[in-house]
């Protein structure tokens, strides 16, 4: 097993390599000189000196890559232009109320999305056509919820719910603790309903495939009710594609929902990242770029391990 | 052939054959608007700022905005940019696509490890960031748009025609081939890609509501198509619109985006449920 993770890190490194430089070229090559991007066509040659020389660009492109690598490394990104707040803190600020909406509605969402998967999975298999109907029922409304629009259900939930009901705050954050609910929990609500669709929908399918194997057979034949089919067996198997779904998502809910966060002034990383694109906060966007990538890259890394802890088999491959 | 008989399939199945034409619906609009036949002049003042809905005249229809332009107009335009940003992207992304990932499948070694260390690099990068990297360096309009949904939506492409190919090229169709004499490039573009390219279609039905979603959400965030309607600049509008009871343009982007959204779903479904033999028991 230990040989298996240090080569599973080892694999890692590449990986990094290539990202960094991937955000490096991206964001001091590929849209030409950074401080021309920042000052727009109409900067004077005096204030593009100016930034140059505060920021750097003016080194060579090697030395400015080598600083880069090594802030990446450090997690320590300088001080943000408009912000004038070192970046590292904003970013460390920020993984609190991002966490604070995502990891709640994520574990709902979940939930819910495993139980109505496993019901609707289970009325496929029966004979019934009330049941048969339900199922069907049950796909068209995930179709739907997925084909709607975030930026609808967010514009919904802040007119209708808020603003003309009057349910809940339209928009705002409180950092004590049970007011903070009173601000959240409609950007949740929001997050569960856009993603619910999707993930039943997964979910389902996942539970049909295990429904068809042999195992499932044998216990009908063996008289078991299907209540407790699915419940036991269907469900325990089927947790494996559930739980790859899951540990994929887990670096996204630490970035935020960007829209989200946007609209509901929430201050997350997801908002830090818009408020930066808006105010044209280069440094800001690059760091925020660099640290979602290392954060996706460790999250695959865990979903590596973790399957070669459940399932031996992986660890020879 | 699989993809003869999908096809016998897909044409009995009346969802899915609602879903085509009214795909097919939104690229006639969206090429007659871009060619100036329908909804010229979208920017013109058709009546007072605000006018709800009337069943007057179509421009009306769904009443005006700020400026008195017609929303209707507007979402016609908001169309063409949606279906065009939906094909160039996927124009971009296919060919890529295939090519690396054919190429990676079926010779394998050092060009496989270089191939997937590279969509390796540019999935690891959460796709949102990418896009509004890309979309901000480049400068704010529908050419980055363009680049940028390119740049990111082959990796799936890749990674799918990659596995197809390597599944195939030991098979007997193409040890038979190679047996008389065909040589590495005909086996791969002449024998195998033939064969996988249901997988084209399907992959091309995904990606092109994840163009139409990351066009929607780049304009609105002020990343996107400049001084043109785009179904994204209409919902940021209609922000500040909903407080004064002016619902018509939210209404009229959000639908719009919903129904080709909803068919490409749909005929996406079942084009994988038809095309792609592994997931036949699930239906």
């Amino acid at each position: 097993m230990l040989v298996y993770i240090a080569r599973k890190l080892l694999q890692t490194v590449p990986v990094l390599l290539g990202v960094w430089t991937l955000v490096f070229v991206l964001f001091h090559y590929v849209g030409g000189d950074p401080a021309y991007v920042l000052l727009g066509r109409h900067a004077t040659a005096q204030q593009v000196a100016e930034l140059r020389a505060q920021e750097g660009y003016d080194s060579p492109l090697y030395q400015q890559y080598g600083r880069y690598i090594g802030q990446a490394l450090k997690f320590d990104f300088g001080v943000s232009r408009v912000t004038h707040q070192p970046i590292r803190k904003m970013i460390l600020n920020g993984i609190g109320p991002s966490l604070t909406i995502m990891l709640p509605s994520f574990c709902v969402m979940t939930a819910l999305a495993v139980a109505i998967g496993l019901f609707a999975a289970f009325l496929r298999n029966s004979r019934n056509p009330l049941f048969l109907w339900m199922d069907k029922s049950i796909v068209i409304l995930s179709v739907l919820g997925m084909s709607i629009a975030m930026l609808a259900f967010i514009l919904f939930g802040q007119y209708v719910l808020a603003y003309r009901m009057g349910w809940f705050p339209i928009s705002g954050y409180e950092s004590e603790w049970p007011d903070r609910l009173r601000y959240t929990a409609l950007p949740m609500l929001i997050w569960i309903f856009v993603n619910l669709g999707y993930d039943v929908r997964y979910y389902r399918t996942a539970f049909l495939e295990e429904a068809d194997q042999d195992y499932v057979r044998t216990a009908r034949a063996k008289g078991l009710s299907e209540t407790r089919i699915f419940s036991k067996h269907v469900l325990r198997n089927g947790i494996v594609p559930v739980l790859t779904n899951v540990v994929l998502q887990i670096p996204m809910l630490i970035l935020g929902s960007f829209l989200l966060e946007d609209f509901f002034s929430i201050p997350g990383l997801g908002g830090i990242t818009i408020d930066a694109i808006r105010n044209s906060d280069l440094a800001v966007i690059q760091a925020m770029t660099t640290v979602g990538s290392m954060l996706f890259i460790a999250g695959t890394l865990a979903t590596d391990i973790l399957y070669a802890a459940f399932d031996p088999r992986v660890r020879l491959e | 052939m699989i993809q003869a008989t999908a096809f016998g399939r897909l044409s009995r199945d009346h969802v899915a054959l609602t879903c085509f034409l009214v795909i097919i619906g939104y690229a006639l609009v969206a090429l007659l608007a871009a060619g100036g036949l329908i909804a010229q002049s979208w920017d013109a003042e058709v009546a007072r700022s605000y006018a709800p809905p009337s069943f007057e005249s179509i421009r009306l229809m769904m009443g005006t905005d700020l400026l008195g332009r017609s929303v209707f107009y507007k979402v016609v335009h908001g169309a063409r940019i949606a279906m065009s940003v939906g094909l160039v992207s996927c124009l971009i992304s296919i060919p890529v696509g295939v090519v690396l990932g054919g190429l990676a499948g079926y010779f394998g070694g050092r060009l496989d490890s270089m191939v997937v260390w590279l969509y390796t690099v540019v999935s690891s990068v959460p796709n949102i960031l990418l896009l509004m990297g890309i979309a901000f360096v480049l400068g704010r309009g529908l050419p980055a748009i363009y680049v940028a949904l390119g740049a990111t939506s082959w990796v799936a492409m890749a990674r799918v025609i990659r596995g197809e190919v390597m599944r195939h090229k030991e098979r007997e169709y193409v040890l038979a081939a190679k047996s008389i004499g065909a040589g590495n490039w005909a086996c791969l573009f002449r024998h195998i890609l033939p064969n996988v390219f249901h997988f084209v279609i399907i992959q091309f039905s995904i990606q092109f509501v994840v163009a139409i979603r990351s066009e929607v959400v780049l304009s609105f965030l002020g990343l996107g198509v400049q001084g043109q309607p785009s179904w994204g600049i209409m919902i940021d509008d209609s922000k500040l619109e909903l407080a004064q009871g002016v619902w018509w343009q939210l209404a009229g982007a959000t639908a719009a985006m919903f129904f080709v959204i909803l068919a490409f779903n749909i005929l996406g479904d079942t084009l994988r449920d038809v095309l792609d033999p592994r997931m036949r028991s699930m239906r």
